[in-house]
């Protein structure tokens, strides 16, 4: 299984280089790898129902890390749709995308392929996790496209930002999950939890935090904005990311813990009633959009919550309504989307009051609309239909108030379902009264075949409705309350006149109507109060954090070196040096060793005293200098010739260094004498701050007590294992050769960062630049833009003017801290 | 390092005999040299060229006493870093101080000549010079890898020389090697930045000399 998922991501990273020269023969080569997968699971599939295929690769098992994949029934449900339906979309892709966006677009697809692949098999919290914030990145990159259009970024900055959020929100959740179980198999800490191994209050609130990212994932109220905003995305992407795969992870994952956890309140309370608001408010929205992506994008909403609230129930038949209902939800949608993706192609629109007449001149398409539509309403006999029933089934089966109130939920849900269908075929395809058919021409049938092939399923399932009954059934027997073999309801198309066919007939009634009356739905619809308003919270919430980071930055980031300088000694003092002068013993030891020390230490404190006094900036780098060659002198004294030569050497650069600099620097420290009460401060800070360190030094050097051992053998084994007769040699090139090694590397990355901090934007013409950047009417433009879109987030004002998205980023956010563009005090004039 | 001593006579850049134009008496590639015949100042004006091929600064601005003292000094600095290299297994010394010594010299002819490399005696820039010496390190490190031994180990092996006889030479020399390239790429990429991109800056500012 491992080797399926990389085999994904390891062709993705070829696939810019074939799109170069062959932009379709990519996506063909793209639709291998999950067309293998799913013929993959499919041979697999009888051990998968069985028990499950399990693999597991150690990869740190120091660490008790493993990859651990397992293929059962709801994976292998999960699969289908991903393999199945990612190979189809690549397909499409290829008669969709331009040669120029192909290589992006079929690698992305297929690395997301991969990662979902990866994700609905996991059966390691930790693993999972991976995956699951991989699909986030993903999605990301081909929400946001090229980065060109301002739809793109805000859309793909907000898929992020929420999905992510509620990603590291779930990472809390299944650590706190894991320690209380102690393994972090997926399929053991269910069982344990079916089992009533897992209790107690970390355990819901582990829930409570991983539903949160759950929740998130699939859109589900009131997270939801980010799905209709994703549909800036190309059709493709927002057929396989947005319909089918990606945002049934949060579905998933919930489907994966129900059989553990379905029958705690935390649980199916939360997903229950947030599912069914869901529903009921995605479906209401719908009916509003004029666009035809965005109205598959409320629907979505709307089927996420559908499904959310299925597996959070998490009673048999309800497994079985949701195993049913997430392949039927991925066989009708995506066609839909691909099909808005065909009219749009053909047509150079998606919106509904512009398109008329369709349904004569594509007739192929507006058949596979039909019958996608008509499984989403919920029509004999496609698998809609039958999903739903075994949904009704499970609620109103249940005879108690939840049920009754959850199947009511349902009707009504299903009614606006059936209702946003008949408005999507009727926007796509009908022909309006007074409006001109839309003028269009033929798709190809790349585009055509796979969206048929994705509708044809869901009539040949709907029929067909055992192989699906036999996944369901498998999955469903894990449930608690199950009598062991999956419950005693079986996937049909005819259950005879129940009350469940009753309740479909009368949502799609009700859909109908609701449809007829169309004009007034939709006005209500459209009327939102901006309370209500989750898109408006997420705006206010970002541009609140923003604000926030202003401050934050414009409040410590005071621009003052002596600011920086007290705050560091203070902390200094606050820390390690109080608890070390406190707690450590002052040594034994006389106050010179030999003579000589005594004249070099007179020399290095009369020149720190010199120093205080200095005026000119040369005399005190020249003091400076003489402290380090008087240092330099006491550990020749000392008897170290190593360490002097090394700090000689290094005063004199430093000292040639300074000098050069100080070509730059005015000749004296300051022009006019601070006042008093600054002064005196400063002086008690550094007082108490070299004093400190001071003291730090004695305690610490008398600090070690016994000769130590390293040192010995350091001595011992230089001659003749190192080669060395030079211990400090030896130490540095052989014993210790991995710290000389770091410490190279990182005086390589300081000088080429001084390097260029200095060559390549010197401070005098970086000021420059800035300020013809900014001339009046581009900073007057900026402004305008940082006060209109601030809430779009970060890379809302970047169009603002004109030039490149990363120079105007960077621009942009020296402009929004307050000190920016001001030279800071400490630089020259 | 054997360069330097024979080098002024290599002919092609030598040092112009005509004064460096006055406004730009600092090296860098552009300033174009024009005549000036004013008797009375070319008296006393330097006109050798001691230092290495390149090109000299405004005459005003020599001091012939630096110059002759490095043109003697600098091959003998890089000499003695050398020394300090090899020396490093059994005294004062090692990579990090004979780079800081051989980087020093480059100082000192910056300071002398008004440019960090005037004949272009180093035909590497500073970050090659650091990148190669971060190489040797790390591949001195790897290399007993290719020997089935654990990374940076070391080995002594004995190199026959026929008038000396064996030399001991410990394969972390290398590592030292390393270093010393890095340190001297260090320094160089100092003076570059701090030298003459700071004397580059006050240039465009229209201060300086």
């Amino acid at each position: 299984m491992l080797g399926l998922v990389l085999a994904h991501l390891v062709l993705a990273g070829v696939l810019p280089a074939v799109a170069a020269r062959a932009p379709r023969a990519a996506f063909a080569i793209a639709a291998v790898p999950p067309a293998a997968a799913l013929v993959w699971a499919l041979r697999h599939a009888g051990e998968a129902l069985a028990g499950g295929v399990v693999q597991a690769v150690a990869w740190a098992p120091e660490l008790g890390l493993a990859l651990t994949f397992r293929l059962d029934a709801l994976s292998l449900a999960m699969v289908v749709l991903v393999s199945g339906i990612g190979a189809l979309v690549l397909v499409y892709g290829a008669g969709y995308f331009a040669p120029e966006q192909a290589g992006r677009n079929a690698a992305l697809l297929l690395a997301f392929a991969g990662i979902m692949l990866g994700l609905v098999l996991a059966d390691d919290l930790l693993t999972l996790y991976v995956f699951w914030e991989l699909t986030s990145v993903a999605s990301f990159l081909l929400v946001g496209q090229g980065g060109e259009a301002r739809g793109n970024r805000s859309a793909a900055v907000q898929a992020l930002l929420v999905t992510v959020l509620g990603g590291l929100v779930m990472l809390l959740g299944l650590v706190l999950l894991g320690e209380a179980a102690g393994t972090y198999r997926i399929s053991e800490i269910v069982a344990l939890a079916r089992a009533g191994g897992l209790d107690g209050a970390p355990v819901s609130g582990a829930l409570a935090l991983v539903l949160v990212g759950a929740l998130t994932k699939s859109a589900q109220l009131p997270f939801h904005p980010w799905l209709p905003a994703a549909m800036a995305a190309p059709t493709p992407v927002s057929a396989y990311l947005h319909a089918a795969s990606m945002v049934k992870a949060g579905v998933y994952l919930v489907a994966r813990l129900a059989p553990g956890f379905a029958d705690r309140p935390v649980f199916w309370v939360t997903t229950v009633a947030l599912g069914l608001a869901t529903m009921a408010v995605g479906g209401w929205r719908a009916l509003a959009q004029t666009d035809l992506k965005r109205l598959l994008a409320f629907g979505t909403v709307s089927q996420l919550g559908f499904l959310t609230a299925l597996f959070g129930a998490g009673t048999p038949v309800a497994g079985i309504a949701g195993v049913a209902m997430l392949l039927a939800h991925g066989l009708f949608k995506a066609p839909l989307f691909l099909v808005t993706g065909i009219v749009d192609h053909a047509t150079g629109t998606r919106d509904l009051r512009r398109l008329s007449g369709l349904g004569r001149s594509l007739p192929g398409t507006a058949l596979i609309a039909v019958v996608a539509a008509a499984s989403m309403a919920g029509l004999p006999p496609l698998l809609g239909f039958v999903a739903k029933e075994a949904a009704l089934e499970a609620f109103v089966g249940e005879h108690t108030v939840r049920g009754t109130l959850v199947a009511a939920g349902l009707v009504a849900g299903s009614a606006l379902t059936a209702a946003y269908s008949v408005r999507f075929v009727w926007g796509a395809f009908a022909r309006k009264p007074g409006a001109v058919d839309t003028p269009s021409h033929r798709p190809g049938p790349l585009l055509v075949v796979p969206a048929a092939v994705c509708a044809a399923l869901g009539v040949v399932l709907g029929l067909a409705n055992g192989v699906v009954d036999a996944d369901a059934r498998s999955y469903a027997a894990g449930l608690p309350g199950s009598p062991g073999d999956g419950a005693g309801y079986h996937l049909a198309v005819w259950h005879g006149f129940t009350l469940p066919l009753l309740l479909s007939a009368l949502a799609v009634g009700l859909g109908y109507a609701v449809h007829r009356a169309r004009d007034r739905v939709g006005r209500a619809a459209g009327r939102l109060s901006p309370g209500l308003s989750a898109q408006r919270v997420y705006e206010l919430a970002v541009s609140g954090v923003e604000r926030l980071a202003t401050v934050v930055t414009g409040q410590l980031q005071a621009g003052s070196v002596p600011t920086y300088l007290v705050v560091i000694l203070l902390a200094v003092v606050a820390l390690p040096g109080v608890s070390t002068v406190a707690t450590g013993t002052w040594p034994e030891q006389p106050v010179a060793h030999s003579v000589l020390q005594v004249p070099l230490a007179v020399v290095v404190l009369l020149a720190a005293l010199a120093l205080i006094l200095a005026q000119r900036r040369f005399a005190a780098v020249l003091l400076v200098g003489l402290i380090g060659y008087g240092v330099g002198g006491l550990f020749i004294v000392d008897g170290a010739p190593d360490l002097a030569l090394a700090q000689f050497l290094v005063e004199t650069l430093s000292l040639v260094a300074f000098v050069f600099v100080l070509r730059r620097l005015p000749a004296t420290f300051t022009d006019a004498p601070s006042p008093m009460r600054v002064q005196v401060p400063k002086a008690v800070v550094a007082t108490v701050a070299g004093c400190t360190v001071a003291a730090m030094a004695v305690v610490l050097s008398g600090a070690r007590r016994v000769p130590a051992t390293v040192s010995a053998e350091f001595v011992r084994l230089a001659p003749d294992g190192a080669g060395a007769d030079n211990v400090v040699s030896a130490i540095i090139i052989d014993f210790r050769a991995l710290d000389t090694i770091g410490e190279i590397t990182v005086l390589f990355v300081a000088a080429i960062g001084v390097a260029s901090l200095v060559l390549d934007a010197p401070a005098g013409r970086r000021r420059r630049r800035t300020r013809t950047a900014l001339s009046l009417p581009d900073a007057r433009a900026l402004d305008a833009v940082d006060r209109v879109d601030g809430p779009h987030g970060p890379v809302g004002a970047a169009d603002g003017h004109g030039g490149p998205a990363d120079t105007t980023d960077g621009e942009r956010g020296d402009a929004a801290v307050p000190t920016g563009p001001v030279p800071s005090r400490g630089e020259p004039r | 390092m054997s360069r330097p001593s024979g080098s002024s006579r290599r002919g092609a850049p030598a040092v112009d005999p005509a004064p460096v134009d006055p406004v730009l008496p600092s090296a860098g590639p552009g300033d174009g040299a024009s005549a000036d015949p004013a008797p009375f100042e070319s008296w006393d004006r330097p006109r050798g060229a001691w230092m290495l091929p390149g090109r000299c600064r405004h005459p005003t601005r020599r001091t012939l006493m630096l110059e002759m003292a490095t043109r003697a000094l600098f091959p003998t600095i890089l000499v003695f870093s050398v020394y300090l290299l090899c020396v490093g297994h059994y005294g004062p010394g090692g990579g990090f101080s004979a780079g800081l010594v051989a980087g020093l010299a480059f100082v000192l002819r910056y300071i002398a000549g008004g440019s960090v490399d005037p004949g272009g005696l180093l035909a590497v820039r500073p970050t090659t010079l650091m990148g190669v010496g971060l190489v040797v390190a790390v591949a001195t490190a790897l290399a007993p890898l290719l020997a089935g031994e654990p990374v940076l180990s070391s080995a002594k092996l004995v190199v026959p020389l026929p008038p000396l006889g064996g030399v001991d030479v410990v394969t972390s020399l290398f590592l030292d090697v390393g270093v010393y390239l890095l340190i001297v790429g260090v320094v160089l990429d100092l003076l570059r930045a701090l030298g003459s991109g700071i004397e580059r800056d006050m240039r465009s500012a229209g201060e300086g000399p």
